[in-house]
């Protein structure tokens, strides 16, 4: 094992500790204050007023690869819909999820089936729609979609590019909120200008604690600041080491 | 009992690929591969899924009352064709290549460019929906980025060409950094969270 692999086990085992360590020690605390993310405020009334007023969620997963890095965020997008679907499937317009991905397409089906099973309700395969498989076709499929399906609010919680910006101008023109975050750069920077709602960074993988998914997505959280302002300290000691080095 | 068994192969397979990245056992390393290669037939399946389910939803849009539904007949009909022509002459075929390079490149060409004009349009919206000093330094970076990228009639604006290599070189990297910081430790929670079973997408939470 060479030192950059033993580094990365070191952080991996860190991150994990730190998790578990968060998990309890949260369990002993009550009343935890989070900060405040206006888009989660935003999008907790937007669930509550999607089923009073009978109008539809739509959460769009992007295009991540199962396989890839892109995963990740295809995780937090899936635990937002399972919290989101068993929040308002039983509304007489339950969610509906769009990928451009396979595997993605079919955890969305699973995720929206488990929620109505334990609900008791009927799920309707056509829930989880792949609306394309390429970036552009999948924008194309996925802004009719909002059209037709009267979408009160839409969450862009995945992998994409710049096309993302078709699907917020879809949700503009139909006039229903849009939040969104993405692991991709150029996706992020169209996301800033286009989005109601949108989500910097690590943000996004903070819905899952905010949206009370689960109390391991709140430690999980705690270990992130953690270890960013971790990563933040040797980043400013190196620079200033750097700096003392050059003169 | 069934979702105990999906959690358990879950995080056995997680643990197991995990481990035998970063440990050069050569049995972690062999089966790490060996489940790699079947993860990898699963997504094509699943891809195969997918086509499957964009046929079916669009199968039922056109037999039923909907206003859009002739472009639901469309799509199953490009589709089929596609489908068709690559099946029987091969995807390399100048048949195949011919949809490619004359239906589907030209159509996405054409999305990029209304893209061009959403994305002026969203950042005109941009101004006017949160007025504030993050914005307008957004907008302000963009439009040099734009000025200094294309032909300016051939005219020199001292500074600026200098302006934009310090922009791309400073500023815009640190930004990145921060955020792709962020990104990867978010990535390592979502997959800690699958690896202990506090996240099942497959089912069962």
């Amino acid at each position: 094992m060479n030192s950059l692999d033993l580094l990365g086990l070191i952080f991996v085992g860190i991150f994990f500790g730190l998790m578990i360590t968060s998990a309890v020690l949260l369990r002993q605390r009550e009343g935890l204050i989070l900060r405040e993310i206006s888009a989660f405020a935003r999008l907790q009334r937007a669930i509550g007023l999607a089923v009073e007023a009978g109008s539809r969620l739509h959460i769009s997963l992007g295009r991540g690869n199962l396989l890839s890095t892109q995963s990740g965020i295809g995780y937090v997008g899936l635990s937002i819909l399972g919290r989101i679907a068993r929040s308002t499937s039983i509304s007489d317009r339950p969610p509906i999820a769009t990928s451009g991905e396979g595997t993605l397409g079919i955890l969305s089906q699973d995720t929206q089936r488990d929620a109505a099973k334990n609900l008791g309700v009927e799920f309707d395969p056509v829930r989880g729609r792949i609306t394309g498989l390429s970036p552009y076709s999948y924008s194309a499929g996925t802004l009719s979609l909002i059209e037709e399906e009267d979408v009160g609010a839409n969450m862009l919680i995945g992998s994409f590019g710049s096309e993302v910006g078709l699907i917020t101008e879809a949700a503009e023109r139909s006039e229903s909120m849009t939040l969104g975050g993405t692991d991709n750069l150029s996706g992020q920077a169209v996301l800033f200008a286009s989005a109601q709602e949108p989500l910097i960074g690590e943000e996004t993988y903070a819905g899952g604690a905010y949206l009370g998914v689960g109390p391991m997505h709140i430690a999980s959280l705690y270990a992130q600041d953690i270890l960013r302002w971790v990563l933040i300290g040797l980043i400013v000691i190196g620079a200033i080491i750097k700096l003392l080095g050059s003169l | 009992m069934r979702n105990l068994a999906y959690t358990a192969i879950a995080i056995a397979v997680g643990l197991v690929v995990l481990v035998g990245y970063f440990l050069q056992i050569e049995l972690l390393v062999n089966l790490r591969l060996v489940l790699l290669e079947w993860a990898t037939l699963l997504v094509a399946v699943a891809l195969l899924v997918g086509v499957i389910n964009l046929l079916s939803v669009h199968w039922r849009k056109s037999t039923s009352d909907n206003s859009n539904r002739v472009n639901s007949i469309a799509l199953i009909v490009a589709m089929v064709v596609t489908l068709g022509v690559a099946g029987f002459f091969g995807p390399t075929h100048p048949y195949s290549l011919w949809i490619f390079n004359y239906i589907q490149i030209p159509i996405e060409g054409s999305l990029m460019a209304i893209l061009a004009v959403v994305l002026i349009y969203a950042g005109v919206r941009l101004l006017r929906r949160k007025p504030n000093l993050l914005s307008i330094v957004f907008i302000a970076t963009a439009v040099v980025i734009l000025l200094m990228t294309g032909p300016l009639f051939g005219i020199d604006i001292p500074g600026l060409a200098e302006l934009r290599i310090w922009i791309g070189k400073v500023p815009a990297v640190a930004g990145a950094r921060g955020i792709l910081l962020g990104v990867s430790l978010g990535i390592v929670a979502a997959g800690l969270r699958i690896l202990i079973g506090a996240d099942r997408p497959y089912g069962g939470n």
